[in-house]
């Protein structure tokens, strides 16, 4: 009986997250169009709803009653598993993030880790989408973005390093707790720029969407899917973009932390503040799609490992160095 | 504990099938992505023995990084024909008295290990290992490994690097005619030196540049 009562428990403060998580990502679906459609001097999605807030879901019923189609000669089983892995394990690593003190769903010790782990396996999504299909411009595009994905984690390691040397400790509120003077986008400014710069790699935004670079490979991976199999996939890759955009504002802007702790400002509860957070950060994302060039794919490798290594290593080096030499190693 | 319990069985039935399943399945692909079904089920199993550094590390570096490359060579190389159904066809394949000679051997060596840690507890000794029990275990792996054994841990450092300068030496060749790309001329090149206006006088036609 008790078993029961946990487990109801435990699925309504999963739903009570999941259900925001999904409306926002629809919501952030529209946000990204309209931002890129003001840049370019367009109007973007305006016709369904106030302002076209509705226009994802229009588009959620459209793909809902499209056919599924299955390519006679693809490898069924995996072709169906993988929208289905990218979906949940965009969905599964929000449940370590911190919305608040003690709001969070699993407080667990090593959550850093945790969610490193579960976005190194959202390129076996696309690996499988694209080997699965048996065609020539999924398998390229999925062989592309496996190796960008494994090149560009690389680099997030070693910033998380840095964050994680100034905290000294894995927990993602203990890691938000200890901005409190000072938020680490200030010491830490470089590295912010790179891990900015590495999660565009990592989600597959452009300017290094190669994956899915529509010029060269149609649509990459998702070339053969059709219906709600290519609506998963849309919504893993954009719940994977605020994930991005969450892991940021936790590592360099202070979490739920608010700017400055004076009266007005301490009243917004700590959600909105990350709320806020991630909001600027994902008008970023979708302002630098719109301005930026797709990178070449050997640009892409020599940015990664030549440019973005050394410099992450260098800065452990002298993070490590600083808070040594000063006797600021966090001790607990 | 019932609920542990039922969770130990289950993820040790998938590691097991999937292990088996890794040498049977026909396809090599199927092989591999059984073998990542069976590092995500050890290392859910590392979890629940508490060791959830070491089951987050092994997730990151054999499933996020290892896995991957061993999914590449076998997508790339097409070996999916090649293997055939070994024991239908025992008779066509010699790797089999290989393979068998080599579990036996690492089940002995299981044996032996298990078998001392169980009866002989004394065996080796646990004296100069400061664990301590009220901090997380992160801390005390960290605690271990860089003060105790960290010339272990560095030999261990550079074999690897080592193996890695091994592997880049090996394949590298120089080949003759490969075209490169400099970034810094592409990013300096002038218009003027791009693009030429050239009066072409009609029915003639006009050379440029060979």
């Amino acid at each position: 009986m008790e078993y029961l009562d946990l487990i109801f428990q435990e699925t309504y403060k999963i739903l009570f997250l999941l259900v925001p998580v999904l409306v926002s990502v629809a919501m952030i679906v529209w946000l990204d169009r309209r931002v890129w459609a003001f840049v370019q001097k367009r109007q973007g999605p305006n016709v369904v709803g106030p302002f076209g807030l509705l226009q994802s879901l229009a588009d959620a019923l459209k793909y809902i009653f499209k056919e599924i189609i299955i390519p006679a000669s693809s490898n069924k089983i995996i072709f169906i598993l993988a929208p289905i892995i990218t979906m949940t394990l965009a969905l599964i690593a929000w449940a370590v993030i911190p919305f608040g003190f003690d709001q969070v769903l699993a407080d667990i010790n090593v959550g850093i880790l945790y969610i490193f782990a579960v976005s190194s396996l959202g390129v076996y999504g696309i690996i499988m989408g694209g080997w699965a299909s048996n065609s020539k411009y999924p398998f390229l595009g999925s062989i592309r973005s496996a190796a960008q994905m494994v090149s560009y984690e690389v680099s997030i390691g070693i910033i998380i390093i840095n964050v994680l040397l100034c905290v000294g400790s894995l927990n993602l509120s203990d890691i938000v707790l200890a901005q409190k003077d000072m938020w680490f986008v200030i010491p830490l400014f470089p590295m912010f720029v790179i891990f900015f710069i590495s999660a565009l790699a990592e989600t597959n935004r452009p300017p290094f969407d190669l994956p899915e670079a529509e010029a060269e490979l149609v649509a990459g991976y998702q070339t053969e899917y059709s219906g709600m199999m290519y609506a998963m996939f849309w919504l893993g890759e954009y719940a994977n973009i605020l994930l991005m955009c969450a892991l940021g504002s936790i590592l360099f802007l202070g979490g739920w932390l608010s700017p400055i702790e004076l009266y007005p400002f301490n009243l917004i509860p700590g959600a909105l503040w990350l709320i806020f957070k991630i909001l600027f950060l994902f008008i970023l994302f979708a302002l630098v799609k719109a301005i930026v060039p797709r990178y070449r794919y050997d640009q892409l490798m020599r940015l990664g490992w030549k440019i973005f290594l050394p410099l992450s290593l260098t800065y452990v080096v002298l993070t490590a160095s600083y808070l040594f030499y000063f006797n600021l190693l966090p001790t607990n | 504990m019932i609920a542990h319990a039922i969770f130990f069985y289950v993820f040790s039935i998938i590691a097991v099938v999937s292990a088996v399943m890794v040498t049977v399945s026909k396809n090599t692909v199927h092989s591999v992505f059984f073998l990542i079904l069976d590092f995500i089920s050890i290392s859910c199993l590392f979890i629940m023995i508490g060791a959830e550094f070491l089951g987050m590390i092994m997730l990151i570096v054999y499933v996020g990084a290892v896995a991957v490359l061993f999914l590449f060579v076998v997508m790339m190389l097409n070996v999916a024909q090649q293997k055939n159904q070994w024991f239908i066809s025992i008779e066509n394949s010699n790797h089999i008295p290989i393979g068998l000679l080599i579990s036996v051997i690492i089940f002995f060596e299981l044996i032996i290990v298990i078998g001392g840690w169980k009866y002989k507890p004394d065996l080796f000794d646990q004296g100069n290992l400061s664990i301590v029990n009220d901090v997380s275990n992160t801390h005390s792996l960290g605690m271990v490994l860089y003060t105790d054994y960290i010339h272990i841990f560095q030999i261990s450092g550079m074999i690897l690097l080592i193996a890695m300068i091994g592997a880049i030496v090996l394949t590298f060749r120089q080949r003759e005619g490969v075209k490169k790309q400099s970034y810094l001329k592409q990013i300096s090149r002038e218009r003027a030196e791009g693009v030429e206006v050239v009066e072409v006088a009609s029915n003639r036609g006009v050379k440029i540049d060979d």
